[in-house]
């Protein structure tokens, strides 16, 4: 439990160091980034569902899974759309 | 398992890196798409070495998952990318709330810390998902932009907030589904009743910190299911979501506790005295001659411009002063648009050169001598109130100081007030000139007007 204590702790202060100076013009691709990539319940939904032993975990893990793809495609690829238009 | 836990860590760092690249303009695009690799790595990873059974199932939920996430990414306006967002983001609340309550009834007796992570996962999940979705329905206008007050609004969410802690503690104590199920119908209503009293221009800040709580709701799942990819990744997204939450309030010049709880505390916003007051309405040609014989132009776009569809016009529009010798350039509020950066997107789309977007430091010092600002689209970014009347809701909000340029165009479609549902003050003033209509219409009509000249 310590172990995932550790882990927790280091990747706030990755997280507050990656992001601390961006410009405004980013704000809104890298919200629109990290939306994306919290869509990695996806994992968790897939684990769960992979394991499931009754209906309703079925139900509940289907249900998770595709609501997590929709987080993962939809945030990259319309992240992706608002970095074209920077491409110069 | 240590393939398992290596490929993992590849996808750790991808999202580091993937975050690390969105935040300089450079490698932006490269970030996402690392961290789209790793997305990937991850999900197979998962699919390969974790399911049992169920796969022909999973693999049909994620089928359809790509297929209503992909034509929505990929044909959703760049005006409409901010409530998309909230979205995707309420999905993956939703996503991780289930996780939890499914692996409670996988496995319903466990440890304490084990249901502490489960009881977070649902909350925040639930609070994400029901707060996304309230933002959706304010930005794309389906309900109304104004902070909403309920009689009681204030006491029913701090209920909210007390009976949710109480459930956790309760769950905690005695596992029981039926007391976890009711968690997340708690959740539901405090997310809907935290976000209903934020406002207009407000919205984003609060898209961007139910952002946070998402990932805060998967670090909490990778407790659950004692994943380390989901806590760092989840945490990061926690983390980063926080502090780019605190650079858009701090772009606007507030607070965040003002941003979120601003609305149970003004009372009532200074009541315009003036019902009838006289505004100065001009026509197409007026303004060419304006702006075809001055020296010195900006232009402020706002969200009506994006709305009309107009950013192309404008361009037009600028070159040709540009070609009768008038220097020209753009000033971009930090949050013009919907969102932070959400306008220069916008105007990236029309091939606005880079170079002639101007901030509000750059345009303000020397805007005593710009002949013409004209503000297409906007409202709340160039008025007044928010630097002189104290009793503005939008006070202390950063503005383009336009009403001291020698002149004003102000190109409205009428005289309703902007985002925020505040009056301007410099829509009176003596220097402005109003061009009621379509901003791409009139926009037009003025081109044709200056290459008459």
């Amino acid at each position: 439990m310590i172990d995932l204590l550790t882990i927790f702790v280091l990747a706030v202060f990755v997280g507050f160091e990656v992001v601390s100076k961006v410009s405004t013009i980013l704000h809104t691709p890298l919200m629109s980034g990290a939306n994306a990539i919290h869509g990695v319940i996806l994992v968790g939904a897939i684990l769960i569902t992979g394991s499931a032993e009754s209906t309703l975990e079925l139900v509940l893990g289907l249900l998770a899974v595709f609501l997590a793809t929709v987080n993962v495609v939809g945030g990259f690829v319309v992240t992706d759309r608002m970095l074209e238009m920077f491409r110069k | 398992m240590t393939t398992v836990g290596l490929m993992y860590l590849v996808a750790s760092l991808c999202f580091i890196l993937a975050l690390k690249g969105l935040s300089s303009p450079k490698y932006a695009r490269y970030g996402n798409l690392v961290g789209a690799f790793g997305m990937l790595v991850a999900v197979v990873t998962a699919y390969v070495h974790g399911v049992v059974h169920n796969g022909l199932w999973i693999l049909v939920a994620i089928a359809l998952g790509v297929v209503v996430g992909i034509p929505a990414a990929r044909s959703v306006k760049m005006t409409a990318i901010p409530q998309m967002v909230a979205l995707f983001n309420g999905v993956g609340g939703a996503a991780a709330a289930l996780v939890a309550l499914a692996e409670f009834f996988a496995v319903p007796d466990t440890t304490v810390m084990f249901r502490l992570a489960t009881v977070l996962t649902v909350l925040i999940g639930s609070v994400s998902f029901s707060g996304s979705v309230v933002t959706f329905l304010k930005l794309q206008e389906l309900m109304t932009t104004r902070p909403v007050l309920l009689p009681a609004g204030q006491q029913l969410a701090i209920a909210a907030a007390v009976s949710s802690v109480a459930l956790c503690a309760l769950t905690m104590a005695v596992p029981n589904g039926f007391l976890l199920w009711l968690l997340a119908v708690v959740g539901l209503a405090l997310g809907v009743l935290f976000v209903l009293p934020v406002g207009g221009a407000d919205v984003p800040i609060a898209i961007s910190l139910l952002n946070a709580f998402t990932g805060l709701a998967v670090a909490a799942s990778g407790y659950v299911l004692a994943n380390t990819l989901l806590i760092v990744a989840g945490t990061l997204v926690g983390a980063s979501g926080t502090i780019l939450t605190r650079l858009m309030a701090q772009a606007m010049g507030r607070s965040l506790a003002n941003i979120l709880f601003g609305a149970f505390k003004a009372t009532t916003a200074a009541v315009q005295g003036e019902e009838q007051r006289t505004v100065k309405s001009g026509t197409v040609e007026d303004v060419a001659i304006l702006l075809g014989y001055a020296n010195n132009v900006v232009v402020v776009p706002g969200y009506g411009l994006a709305v009309a569809q107009a950013q192309h016009a404008v361009r037009e529009l600028v070159s040709t002063l540009e070609k009768r010798g008038v220097a020209v350039s753009y000033g971009i509020h930090p949050v013009a648009g919907r969102m932070p950066g959400h306008m220069n997107v916008l105007l990236a789309e029309a091939d606005v050169p880079y170079e002639q977007l101007k901030e509000l430091d750059d345009v303000n010092p020397g805007i005593t001598s710009v002949d013409v600002a004209v503000v297409v689209g906007a409202n709340d970014v160039v008025n007044p109130g928010a630097r002189d009347e104290p009793s503005s809701p939008i006070y202390g909000m950063p503005i383009f100081d336009v009403d001291r340029a020698k002149s004003v165009v102000f190109m409205k479609r009428s005289m309703r007030p902007g985002f925020a549902g505040v009056d301007n003050e410099l829509l009176y003033n003596p220097k402005t000139t109003l061009l009621f209509g379509d901003a791409k219409d009139s926009l037009t009509k003025l081109l044709a007007a200056v290459k008459q000249l």
